[in-house]
């Protein structure tokens, strides 16, 4: 395909059907084409993970993906996990624990940690991992200890988002 | 900068995919995990007229062992190799020790080891990985498939053997049976930097004493290499640290680095030393936690005779 060519993209839940370029990136298409400008784009080189989103479940950076191959992925963005007028258990847990400051690397780090703590929720309990998990984005003004102790809040023993489960969140 | 303006492929199908390659080779480039090729395309280092997305090729994310040999697609991820399970013994062992090494899981989520290689940074883990095992790359193209040893497959920084119209369609690593033990050990800047250095150690002990020894190097050349003089004083020796450091020493002194701005010629090859005895420690350390198989083969061995 050359030139601008119609994509049908699903992004927390709900289909966009947009005409890209394939050179566009999926970071600027969710912002730019989808409205969806709760995705942040720092540094563009995969280095600051702002940009990281959910495709098919994993957290990826989305200026190292192109829209095109996002095509009939399930793409999950910031946007997607507020539910019913409630902030997702991760997102309280980061504002009680002053897990931000400026909030621009903040939704690339909920992503980071919503996407790897649904998959394997041990790993709230295991400090090493934990810190790899985390020093795959960049904070530059909170610092990483808030962020911490908020995985740990909603996701450590008897964590927030156990709790918000249950109540069918 | 963005990305310059590309036709995009997408096949379903391998052969699909080799004919779009084969229209035009030169200018087109394949997309696998794309962690460092939508980068370069971001610097606009690279501007491929056609990008051939294999993503959707089925069956390029399998591994699987065949024979005596672990078979790795060329869509397998490197988070697939975090867990020692991923391949038998000690083969599955040294993986999952390598692959947090690789950046962080968002890009582990994505890039492929196949892509590493076809990529070919000197300083990549796995290229090291690959040349230590012997590994064979197995290319597919207009003409067919063939196969690279790993040892001719990495010809200069970012360079290998691979045609413009071939795709990288599968790795191949021996399995590790026996009384084997695995040992990897980095120097880097930072957590998520890439690596200045990094040796692979694999050691085949007998009754303590080295069988065979494989030690592959990351940053020591322009290219992945064996440390094939260290290895050859490696074997037939005990596996004592003395040995080891003695090892290490003609690894560092067998080195030619290439320079670059955080880490000088002589720093690099000082590391290599290092790093050769420590990965060395490891696999001896990682062959000990295995003694009971050790003392169950010998016996078994003592009865065939």
């Amino acid at each position: 395909m050359t030139g601008r060519t119609p994509v049908r993209l699903t992004v927390n839940e709900t289909d966009y059907d947009v005409t890209v370029e394939p050179r566009r990136l999926l970071a600027d298409v969710l912002r730019e084409d989808c409205n969806l400008t709760g995705t942040k784009l720092g540094c563009e080189h995969g280095v600051c993970g702002s940009c990281t989103v959910l495709v098919d479940g994993e957290g990826v950076r989305s200026c190292l993906m192109f829209a095109v191959q996002c095509a009939g992925r399930d793409i999950r963005t910031v946007e997607g996990l507020a539910a019913h007028g409630r902030l997702h258990a991760f997102q309280q847990a980061i504002s009680t624990e002053h897990g931000l400051q400026c909030g621009f690397c903040t939704a690339g780090f909920v992503m980071l940690v919503v996407g790897a703590l649904e998959d394997d929720p041990s790993i709230a309990e295991d400090p090493e991992r934990l810190d790899g998990l985390l020093s795959s984005n960049l904070c530059r003004c909170t610092g990483y200890e808030g962020i911490r102790r908020a995985v740990l809040r909603a996701y450590g023993r008897n964590g927030t988002h156990e709790k918000d489960g249950a109540e069918g969140h | 900068m963005k990305p310059a303006p590309f036709d995009y492929a997408a096949p379903a199908e391998l052969t699909d995919a080799v004919t779009a390659l084969a229209e035009r080779p030169e200018t087109a480039r394949v997309l696998a995990g794309g962690q460092s090729l939508v980068l370069d395309m971001h610097y606009r280092r690279e501007r491929p007229a056609l990008l051939v997305d294999i993503n959707n090729v089925r069956g390029l994310d399998v591994i699987t062992v065949d024979g005596h040999t672990l078979r790795i697609g060329a869509l397998a991820r490197h988070r697939a190799f975090e867990t020692p399970t991923v391949a038998p013994a000690a083969l599955g062992r040294l993986l999952s020790r390598v692959s947090p090494y690789i950046a962080h899981p968002p890009v582990r989520a994505r890039g492929t080891m196949a892509g590493s290689l076809a990529w070919a940074n000197p300083v990549s883990e796995w290229c090291a990985t690959a040349v230590a095992l012997d590994a064979g790359i197995e290319l597919t193209g207009p003409l067919g498939r063939r196969r690279v040893p790993a040892g001719d497959f990495f010809v200069g920084p970012f360079r290998t053997a691979r045609q413009p119209a071939e795709i990288l369609t599968s790795v191949l690593l021996p399995l590790l049976p026996g009384q084997v033990g695995v040992g990897f050990c980095e120097q880097r800047r930072t957590h998520a930097s890439f690596a200045q250095v990094a040796a692979v150690a694999v050691l085949t002990l007998r009754d303590g004493v080295i069988a065979e020894a494989r030690l592959g190097l990351a940053g020591a050349a322009d290219r992945p290499v064996r440390a094939h003089d260290a290895e050859r004083h490696l074997v037939g020796r005990e596996a004592e640290p003395e040995v080891f450091a003695q090892a290490g020493e003609l690894a560092a002194a067998g080195s030619d680095p290439l320079a670059e701005p955080h880490a000088g010629v002589e720093y690099r090859r000082h590391v290599v030393g290092v790093l050769v005895r420590r990965a060395l420690a490891q696999a001896r350390e990682d062959s000990n936690g295995n003694y009971g198989d050790e003392g169950r083969d010998r016996h078994e061995g003592r009865e065939a005779r």
